[in-house]
């Protein structure tokens, strides 16, 4: 094992010779800072027309008439769609095709689209959609997602017997435990937006020959071709995806938003459509983070040791299901954190109701279980009085423990060293004297210059899976070809993964220059032509496409050797950089000498399987890889205005092996800010199916003068089980961050503080 | 309506600007300059900033006609044979993830530090506080900020 200690002003400039281990710089950096790089709300075609969405005012309401009459009379309009005008199956969805591409008959949730404009200026198509006459019937509407399983709740999907999404149970251990000390909370987490800076956008060419090519900003091309090819009643041939530049994504690309929309209108007008939300209607065009309501319960010993955890997680899902039954699997199987548990009792749901629809976001299912785990972990130190550090070091996992679901923990798992070593980072300065008020609570609004300011110290652990689970078939698909160009050996990698800015092409190229000795690699553009990548999530795309990558450039390799084998008649041969050798390291020729015609593979790759869980007991091994992370939040608390200023916000995180070490760390950084804004700011307010705040300005995500320093602590503890042994990194950071920020804000306030965001009033009151 | 403005160093016009057309869309949509980004079109994140008779504005909130007439530099004109200290700064730090802010960022730390060349970590965080970013946790955009101050 190796440590590799990285604080913020320690990273540099690019090393190495861009291989696995180095931090080359990133293909696509230099276009991205000169404003070249086309993202997918750049794109443009000479003949495009606009392309807008009208959209449901109502969480619940009947469409008795749609009249387009009105819209179709503004000069410049092309097409007005609705449902009457799909020409396949009207329903998508990841899980269940329960979602409308437009709504036929009736609308679910407020944001709904409903009818599609066409226009030759954005402008006049929204002006177009307001002359829409939709005549709405409104419907009683389940809000409030604790009372959607009532008996006399009204049905969000009226084909179904209930509103339940999914229901999950794991038992295990003693039924009936007891314990001398026992702890129990309720928690509450608002509804987080992704808020990825790119609004969803694309461009839909029609081909001329009935078919159409869609450049989109995506998670994973091909479970959106399969959902548009259905809409629009087309095979796969005639509906080629490719991924155009992806400006953040974090989960909130995995369903589709205006995919199928802009195909429908390029079809219908002949024309190229562009279409690209504004920042307000992009609020309604994806999923969210699931809102949840938590009940959690805690037995152990005197000394602290957990005898049993019970623990009722509620999920909002919203109108259509999304990956709600994924973040439900998520939030039982993995809710109860870390820790090692003789006794368990799980119940977690997600329900339908007529509010945003919620999905996936970076720690999926993951992360609003931690708040609560964390929380009563914290209060368990305290009613038995071992420090809150070493609670969590004595009931951490270790490799070789079950979890939950009787799964046996086969690599690492660092609970204690990694929460021990967070603990032990240098801590910030204890304020003194005159003090800079861009570091205080309330910042440049000049609320305090210390008086009321207490400080707080929390801690959080969490582990995570790392690709699809239960059962799920998780692979990707990789090509590579290695051919002489101008004398030298280039090779090219072509997969469907979606780069959304992780840098995975970064990671691609790092592969192949490792493994087949070149330099140049060509990351070929993504899109349907070769087999799926899978998503773009789950933290999985490093090592499900590396491993694909790692696999086609191997069988390169062989297919390479045997064709020198065959030219050179010697069998004796392998690889050595762009050269060939013998056995005794002879160079007998250089690898341009054997690639007069390119060489070329795609390989199909999987990781070892996952297994659905018992039905009755939730046992079995439902997860591929378990990620871990700890965080370390100090904040000043402004008591008296209830404003928080984190001050610092340490971590350290497990990830097998670094490939990139510097991505890595980015990584960290980025997911730990998400964390922490969900503890403090982020949430898409509801109020009876509406949402209130669908703007930057009224839904804050955390500027550069709220996040503090971060010290980040890699530990590289290779998983003997996966490619090169790395670990996925993406989202352990996001879910341990926000209840380490949570915890020290208690610190400092003495509060209990059962929900986040935790707001001012929430401190002061 | 018809525009003409001055763009990185250029003379450049638009016919047929409805009066209610941002900067942005005209830099974006009729002048091929969709550098200057679109994340939220309410001045709220920075990621459409260019200069505009050499001070910064969010352009979405300046309609293209009050450019009539002026001089604008987007983050396409920051470069000239080479990449600007400050953009190669931010490509060597790792400062760049999916890049979408990225343009904004470049446009206001430039301004900073021809501003203050050498700002301390409070003055930068103060600065860049209009430009919002999703992806980094804003370390390594420090960084980069702090080493094109030493450029």
């Amino acid at each position: 094992m190796t440590s590799t200690e990285t604080r913020s002003t320690a990273t540099g400039a690019p090393t190495g010779a861009g291989r696995l281990g180095d931090s080359p710089l990133r293909p696509d950096g230099t276009l991205k800072v000169t404003g070249e790089f086309a993202y997918s709300s750049d794109l443009w075609h000479d003949d495009m027309v606009w392309g807008v969405t009208l959209r449901s005012p109502h969480p619940h309401a009947r469409i008795r008439a749609i009249d387009v009459t009105e819209a179709l009379r503004v000069p410049g309009v092309s097409a007005v769609l609705t449902a009457a005008d799909v020409p396949g199956e009207n329903a998508v969805g990841l899980e269940h095709l329960d979602t409308p591409a437009l709504a036929d008959g009736v609308v679910r949730y407020q944001g709904e689209p409903v009818a599609l404009v066409a226009a030759d200026h954005p402008e006049t198509a929204r002006r177009a959609a307001k002359r829409i006459a939709v005549d709405y019937e409104v419907l009683p509407a389940v809000t409030d997602p604790r009372r959607a399983l009532d008996a006399d709740a009204p049905l969000v999907h009226a084909s179904r017997e209930d509103n339940l999404v999914r229901a999950m149970k794991i038992r295990r251990g003693d039924p009936d435990p007891t314990a001398p000390v026992v702890v129990a909370l309720d928690f509450e987490v608002g509804m987080q937006d992704q808020a990825f800076l790119g609004p969803e956008s694309g461009l839909a060419v029609p081909d001329g020959d009935g078919g159409v090519d869609l450049y989109v900003a995506t998670q994973w091309l091909h479970v959106d071709q399969g959902q548009v090819c259905r809409v629009l009643g087309l095979p796969p041939e005639q509906v080629r995806l490719t991924l155009a530049g992806v400006g953040g994504a974090f989960g909130g690309r995995e369903d589709l938003s205006m995919h199928v929309h802009a195909c429908l209108l390029a079809l219908h007008t002949g024309k190229p459509v562009k279409m690209s939300y504004a920042r307000d209607e992009s609020f309604f065009g994806h999923v969210h983070r699931h809102p949840a309501w938590l009940r959690y319960e805690f037995g152990a010993s005197e000394e602290g040791e957990l005898i049993y955890a019970k623990a009722d997680i509620l999920f909002d899902g919203g109108a259509y299901a999304s990956s709600t039954g994924a973040v439900v699997g998520n939030g039982g199987t993995l809710g109860l954190g870390p820790y090692r548990i003789p006794s368990v009792r799980v119940d977690a749901r997600g329900v339908y109701t007529n509010n945003p629809p919620c999905g996936a976001m970076r720690g999926f299912g993951c992360v609003q279980a931690a708040f609560a785990h964390e929380a009563l972990m914290d209060e368990l130190a305290d009613r038995v009085g071992v420090d809150r550090v070493e609670i969590r070091a004595r009931n951490g996992m270790r490799e070789g423990d079950h979890n939950i679901t009787g799964q046996v923990i086969d690599s690492a798992a660092p609970v204690a060293e990694l929460i021990r070593t967070v603990r032990d980072l240098p801590l910030p300065p204890e304020p003194e004297g005159e003090r800079d008020i861009r570091e205080l609570p309330g910042g440049v609004s000049n609320t305090t210059h210390g008086e009321g300011v207490v400080r707080g110290i929390g801690y959080a652990v969490t582990y995570k899976n790392v690709g699809f689970s239960e059962g799920f078939d998780d692979y990707s698909t990789a090509r590579v070809r290695l051919e002489a160009v101008a004398g030298e050996p280039v090779a090219t990698v072509h997969t469907a993964a979606a780069e959304v800015g992780q840098g995975l092409i970064t990671i691609e190229q790092q592969i192949c220059r490792t493994e087949l000795g070149v330099e140049q690699v060509v990351v070929h553009p993504k899109d349907t032509s070769v087999g799926s990548g899978g998503s773009t999530s789950a933290s999985r795309q490093t090592y499900v496409t590396g491993g694909a990558v790692k696999a086609a450039c191997e069988a390169v390799r062989t297919s390479v050797l045997a064709r020198a084998a065959e030219l050179l008649q010697r069998s004796d041969l392998r690889l050595d950089g762009d050269k060939i050798v013998s056995g005794s390291g002879e160079v007998v020729a250089g690898l341009v000498e054997v690639l007069d015609e390119p060489v070329e593979e795609t390989v199909e790759w999987r990781h070892r399987p996952t297994f659905p869980i018992d039905e009755e007991t939730g046992q079995g091994n439902a997860h591929v890889q378990y990620a871990f992370s700890a965080h370390r939040a100090v904040v000043d608390v402004d008591t008296e205005l209830g404003l928080v200023k984190v001050v610092a916000l340490d971590t350290a995180q497990d990830v097998g092996r670094a490939l990139n070490p510097d991505a890595v760390v980015g990584q960290i950084h980025g997911g730990s800010a998400q964390g922490m804004g969900l503890a403090l700011m982020e949430e898409v307010v509801v109020q009876d199916g509406h949402v209130k705040n669908p703007s930057f300005t009224d839904y804050l995500i955390p500027t550069i003068l709220d996040m503090p320093p971060m010290q980040v602590k890699v530990l590289e503890y290779a998983d003997p089980h996966a490619p090169y042994g790395v670990r996925g990194v993406g989202e352990p950071p996001t879910i341990s961050s926000g209840p380490a920020v949570a915890a020290a804000v208690r610190a400092a306030t003495g509060k209990a503080l059962r929900r986040v965001p935790i707001r001012p009033e929430h401190i002061t009151f | 309506m018809r525009i003409e403005l001055t763009v990185n160093g250029s003379r450049r016009e638009a016919d047929d600007v409805w009066e209610g057309e941002s900067l942005l869309y005209a830099l974006r949509e009729r002048l091929g300059l969709p550098g200057s980004k679109n994340a939220c079109e309410q001045g709220e994140c920075g990621s459409c900033t260019v200069y505009l008779d050499g001070t910064p504005v969010c352009s979405c909130l300046v309609a293209a006609g009050q450019a009539q007439g002026r001089e604008v530099t987007t983050v396409e004109g920051l470069a000239g044979e080479e990449l600007d200290p400050v953009q190669q700064a931010f490509v060597e730090k790792g400062a760049v993830q999916c890049g979408f802010c990225t343009p904004g960022f470049l446009m206001s730390t430039k301004d900073l530090l021809e501003r203050n060349p050498n700002p301390s970590d409070p003055e930068i965080r103060e600065a860049l506080a209009g430009n919002l970013c999703r992806c980094t946790g804003y370390e390594k955009i420090l960084d980069a900020v702090r080493a094109a101050a030493q450029r």
